[in-house]
């Protein structure tokens, strides 16, 4: 079965995220006074040939842990979709 | 000994090794480089060097994040052999892109239960890329091979991600070599004397062996005195502040 893993790897909470707050000074500068934060992060959209959705979700996991976030300072979140056809 | 031989590992992106080489060959050195597959292939071997350098660059673009791809080759690949020649007393240095290499490949950020390091290298504060000159202020009581004698040091830093990031216990027990500070040697300045934020004002650390060191500085880029942004209007000095730390290395391996 394919599957399309969409990953969002974002910082946790308590990491500085300088990006995100020249993103917010940039927003501010052309009139967006009700931003009040933005935070970046990554986002990815992996196709995945597994044999169910279980299976599929625990490969994501892993490749999460092991390459595409990094734990120290990141968290990761996926959702699945079955490709169909 | 004769010869020291030094081993500057590449990958793509690596863009330092020309001028660590110079260094390591000022120093006293007999340098070979090798790109990665030469050493997956066993073309060339570990084990015929006495130092490994990991040089500064981009490798494989520092897609994901800085050094995290080659981290994963040497950390899967060649883990067991780089284990196996800190063992046997060899010398690795890890500069800028190599500090992140060997941090994310776990060779400097050991968990105590062999999971994923606790220690990383995050964007640096100010948001952008930090390429300037730096003071340096060493810690007396580490055993870092590389930086014996030396007290402080100025260099350049280049890099975009050079923040040192852990939990609490986990920077608490690190072996620090070098400080970031300022003029004075304060380092509590902050920034810019920090240039990336980095917890502690840590700017370099080393294994408990000593041998194991990396930094985020280019010792590399200020070996002759004529490096020196100010070189023709303070008093000439035999050599550059970085020169020491490739001479201690190759008189160590020499005297060992």
């Amino acid at each position: 079965m394919m599957f399309l893993a969409k990953v969002y790897i974002t910082l946790k909470p308590t990491v500085n995220d300088p990006q995100g707050l020249t993103v917010r000074g940039g927003l501010h500068t052309l009139g967006f006074d009700s931003v009040k934060s933005v935070r970046a992060g990554k986002y990815m959209e992996i196709q995945v040939d597994e044999a169910d959705r279980l299976k599929a979700e625990e490969q994501v996991r892993e490749m999460c842990k092991k390459l595409l976030a990094n734990p120290v300072i990141e968290d990761f979140r996926s959702e699945l979709e079955e490709i169909k056809g | 000994m004769a010869n020291v031989k030094t081993l500057m590992l590449k990958a793509p992106g690596t863009n330092c090794d020309v001028e660590t080489t110079f260094a390591f060959e000022q120093a006293g050195a007999q340098v070979e480089s090798a790109h990665i597959n030469e050493l997956l292939r066993r073309q060339k071997l570990l084990s015929n060097y006495q130092i490994m350098v990991i040089p500064g660059g981009f490798t494989y673009g520092d897609d994901i994040s800085a050094g995290k791809i080659l981290a994963n080759e040497v950390r899967l690949k060649l883990g067991e052999d780089i284990q196996r020649f800190v063992e046997d007393g060899g010398l690795v240095l890890g500069i800028c892109n190599g500090f992140q290499v060997l941090v994310k490949a776990g060779i400097l950020s050991k968990s105590a239960d062999g999971g994923p390091p606790q220690l990383s290298l995050a964007g640096n504060d100010s948001g952008k890329f930090e390429s300037r000159w730096v003071y340096l202020s060493a810690n007396p009581t580490s055993p870092c091979i590389f930086t014996q004698g030396i007290t402080t040091m100025y260099l350049p830093v280049a890099h975009g991600e050079g923040k040192v990031v852990g939990e609490p216990k986990i920077l608490d027990e690190l072996n620090v070599v070098l400080y970031y500070a300022d003029e004075t040697g304060n380092i509590q300045a902050g920034y810019p004397y920090n240039p990336n934020g980095s917890a502690n004002s840590i700017a370099g650390i080393c294994d408990d062996s000593g041998r194991v060191f990396a930094l985020m500085p280019h010792p590399e880029r200020f070996v002759r005195w004529t490096q020196h942004p100010r070189w023709t209007r303070e008093p000439r000095r035999e050599y550059g502040d970085g020169f020491r730390v490739f001479r201690n290395a190759v008189e160590w391996v020499k005297n060992a």
